[in-house]
């Protein structure tokens, strides 16, 4: 009985950080649908959605909510932002010279965010006022239920977003083939600039939401940014569904290992899992298999 | 023109290589400053490896640190932990990282570029995990101390100065190989994959090969640099391999300029100096030492954006428009183009048995049989949608069929890939031309003599008369030297058919050759094809132009909705009935498209 306790603990853990990564990586598929290229920079984007909510809500002391609404507006115009000063100039180049410019973005975010505001990590208050619940002998921590249910909320409204609205459609649209969309009267830079935007405050909710858990720090995005990645290859690569899934199962498998396996190298065992799928499975779980246009 | 330095140029960059190393000796220079030369030194060594992976091939690496940790790891563990001789442990450590490199490679490189920079992060990521974590052999962060050095012919190279020229030497050497690569074989495979990784493939380039051998010698490139600096510290720890170092190889090669070793390594002084002249800013922005990996990231931008080929781009071009090189070449002595067909048997060349190709629910292609006869124009039209380019990608190997056979001359080639096709004699081009756009017309079309199998002699003498050959044949031969981007359109379609008939080929496909060319410039390959029949040559084409299709045909084969409709002599299948229904559209025709 304790086994099952002490595994399930694990599994809910899991769970709360794979909703983490399963939100970010659900920034990138967007990303990737769009422009065709990964953002090295999405997990910085968690990591400015976090200095922005310890800024406004223990710098400023603004009320929690207030300040969660600012950080997503500032978030927002840095989707904005990034838009226009990484990807926008280079849309025309292939898909090396806008990964690699996004690599330059995420080092600079980083480095700017470490001159401000120092290396220490920032503690950040729980949404909810109270430690948890206990069930069944698992006790559930308050902010990973928040979590939780904020990844289903916000993976339900991407849906509805996408498929219900016609502005998701001509996003979606525009993702399929640009050109088409160009014809069809669709303003594909605006389109874009909204998919950076939407991601950028994904980006940042995810960084909120984890910022009580992890801390909020400077490395704290690329880590997550990294096993995100990971979910997408796992999932399928630019699938929707995939990231989603490849981020909750990651999360499990890493708390599983961490405590049966080994702590230290916790963070090895989510490119270990992405190793194997490489090999033997590399198209991912709802992937088709990886074949290139002619 | 890759490979030529003029005699100044030549004689300034002597001069630079010798006035260099003598600084430290010359001037009484503070240890410190020595230290500097190392870094750049070996630094620059591993910057060379970037150049390979990433300047000539057109792939990522994001764990240069990494190995360049494990020829380090190599040569301290080896000297300290295992006593044993520096240079078996540079050999060991340097021998590691290469089959690290390979296996990489070969699990990541058949996915593409983003697959190989998420992976080479994460390997990156591991490597400093683990050197930190396994104590027991690493010695954690504490690093280890105490590193050997090697002897030279009983010399013993403890002076720093000695052994800073020892390391210069070996990175003069590797820069000259470095710089000779791309003029080889092997660096005209990698940059033609650069260029145009499907192209490659099907004239010939075993890519995957190209890619993976380009990054274990990135690897390999990066552990000897690594190695030599462990030599020259003595001291190591996880902090000089971590990602933000990998980081600035990355950066030192894009400032420089990723396609050349000079760039590389003016990328690498720069950025190991970078924090020193930091140093000196005036107090108002001595922020800016607080904030340099910031800088590097706002670096990274700006090079992708204003300085896509990096400081030596920016000489080369300065260069060239001082110095109007001459372009046009000496055509005397190009023998004429020898296109001798080496069928096995008779019966046909290509045979389609009842082929398919479906796309999900979609049928492409449906069940075709053609045969196309050795020595004959076989050409192959319908309308658009038809399924004419998807079963031209299956003959020439880019989809691998549903169903049925390709037979190429009696061997069932359906299952091989498009570059062990090119080996066995199928050639073509692209309705799209797909020319490697920054080489030269020349190097274009050796890279198509260079396919396995090509029957001419051996070496680069051979290979550089073949192309000369071939691109005379399509009276291209005085453009030989211009890089194919700035040829017009008509003449890249004739280079990509030198580029072809280089490669001798049994079998010729065409897709939408005369597509985009004037009424002249059809006449002209009206005649162009007619040349190749007469010498033999098989050749199987689509086109939409029916002009052009009757003139050039022995036999036609139409198309529709994925299936063969009619197949004759030019005159009696252009009057067949259903042909011309076919492409006068009859109702249900709207769906065709696809």
């Amino acid at each position: 009985m304790q086994f099952v306790t002490e595994n399930l603990q694990i599994l809910f853990t899991g769970l709360g950080l794979g909703s983490i990564y399963a939100l970010v990586a659900l920034g990138f598929v967007l990303i990737i649908r769009a422009t065709n290229v990964v953002n090295f920079a999405q997990g910085d984007f968690a990591m400015l959605g976090g200095y922005a909510m310890v800024l406004f809500f223990t710098g400023l002391g603004w009320p929690y909510w207030i300040a969660f609404i600012g950080a997503l507006l500032a978030m927002a115009v840095f989707g904005v932002l990034f838009n226009y000063g990484v990807y926008y100039p280079l849309r025309h180049r292939s898909f090396l010279p806008v990964l690699i410019s996004t690599l330059g973005a995420s080092i600079f975010l980083q480095n700017t965010v470490l001159y401000v505001a120092g290396p220490q990590p920032k503690p950040l208050d729980k949404l909810l006022n109270f430690d948890g619940i206990t069930l069944g002998g698992v006790f559930l921590d308050s902010q990973y239920i928040v979590i939780l249910v904020a990844t289903v909320a916000l993976v339900f409204f991407t849906f509805l977003f996408f498929e219900k609205t016609l502005l998701g459609k001509k996003l979606q649209a525009t993702s399929q083939d640009k050109d088409m969309a160009r014809l069809l009267g669709i303003p594909v830079a605006l389109m874009i600039a909204i998919t950076f935007i939407y991601s950028a405050v994904l980006g940042g909710i995810a960084g909120v939401l984890v910022g009580p858990i992890l801390f909020v720090s400077i490395g704290m995005g690329s880590i997550i940014a990294l096993k995100a990645f990971a979910a997408t290859i796992i999932g399928g690569f630019g699938d929707v569904k995939g990231a989603i899934v490849g981020g909750l199962l990651l999360g499990v498998i890493e708390s599983l290992a961490a405590q049966h396996i080994s702590v230290p190298y916790k963070d090895a065992y989510a490119f270990l899992a992405l190793f194997l799928f490489l090999l033997f499975r590399p198209q991912g779980i709802f992937g088709e298999k990886v074949s290139e246009k002619a | 023109m890759q490979n030529r330095i003029s005699l100044p140029a030549l004689i300034v960059l002597a001069i630079i290589a010798i006035a260099l190393p003598l600084i430290p000796y010359q001037l009484q220079v503070s240890t410190y400053v020595v230290q500097m030369f190392m870094q750049a030194v070996t630094y620059a060594i591993a910057v060379l490896g970037m150049v390979v992976v990433l300047g000539y091939t057109g792939q990522i690496n994001l764990a240069q640190a990494a190995f360049f940790g494990l020829g380090a790891y190599g040569v301290a563990l080896g000297t300290v932990s295992g006593g044993i001789n520096f240079w078996i442990s540079l050999a060991l450590g340097v021998g590691a990282a290469t089959v690290a490199g390979l296996a990489l490679g070969l699990t990541t490189l058949r996915l593409g570029g983003h697959y190989l920079a998420m992976i080479t992060i994460s390997f990156q990521q591991i490597f400093d995990l683990i050197l930190v974590n396994w104590v027991e052999v690493t010695h954690g962060p504490d690093g280890i101390a105490g590193i050997g050095r090697p002897s030279i012919l009983g010399l013993e190279l403890a002076d720093d100065k000695a052994y800073l020229l020892l390391c210069t030497i070996v990175l003069y050497a590797l820069v000259f190989a470095v710089w000779y690569l791309p003029s080889t074989r092997l660096g005209r495979a990698m940059r033609s994959v650069r260029e145009n990784e499907l192209a490659a493939e099907v004239v010939g380039v075993h890519t995957l090969r190209t890619k993976v051998i380009a990054f274990a010698l990135s690897a390999l490139l990066g552990a000897i640099g690594g190695a030599l600096y462990a030599g020259g510290f003595a001291y190591i720890s996880p902090d000089n391999f971590n990602f933000a170092r990998s980081i600035e190889f990355l950066t030192a090669t894009l400032l420089g300029g990723a396609q050349s070793p000079f760039g590389g390594v003016i990328g690498t002084v720069l950025i190991v100096q970078l924090p020193e002249w930091l140093k000196h800013l005036p107090e108002s922005l001595r922020f800016i030492k607080d904030v340099y990996l910031a800088v590097y990231g706002l670096g990274v931008i700006l090079i992708m954006v204003f300085l896509y080929e990096g400081i030596w781009g920016l000489i080369k071009n300065l260069r060239a428009k001082l110095v109007k090189t001459q372009v046009t070449t000496d055509v005397s002595g190009v023998r004429p183009l020898v296109l001798d067909v080496q069928g096995a048997g008779n019966g046909p060349l290509l045979r389609l048995e009842n082929l398919q190709k479906h796309f999900g629910g979609l049928k492409a292609v449906d069940g075709i049989d053609i045969d196309v006869q050795r020595g004959t124009v076989h050409a192959l039209i319908g309308p658009n949608g038809s399924g004419k380019t998807t079963s031209l990608n299956v003959v020439s190997g880019i989809y691998r069929p549903t169903g049925g056979k390709v037979v190429l001359d009696g061997e069932d080639v359906s299952m091989l890939k498009p570059h062990q096709r090119a080996g066995r004699g199928v050639g073509r081009t692209f309705q799209n031309i797909r020319l490697f756009a920054s080489l030269s017309a020349l190097e274009n079309v050796m890279v198509g003599a260079q396919r396995d199998n090509n029957p001419i002699p051996k070496g680069d003498k051979a290979l550089r008369d073949r192309a000369m050959s071939a691109l005379q044949f399509v009276g291209m031969a005085d453009r030989a030297h211009v890089i194919v981007r700035n040829l017009p359109y008509g003449h890249q379609r004739l280079v990509e058919i030198a580029r072809v008939l280089a490669g001798h080929p049994k079998l010729l496909l065409l897709d939408e050759p005369a597509a985009g060319l004037n009424q002249t410039e059809k006449m002209e390959f009206v005649e162009l094809l007619k040349r190749l029949r007469g010498h033999g040559l098989t050749i199987f084409l689509i086109d939409h132009d029916m002009g052009l299709v009757e003139k050039v045909s022995d036999r036609i084969t139409v198309l529709n909705f994925g299936r063969k409709i009619a197949e004759g002599a030019p005159a009696e299948v252009l009057r067949n009935p259903d042909v011309i229904a076919a492409y006068l559209g009859t109702a249900g025709e709207t769906n065709a498209a696809a």
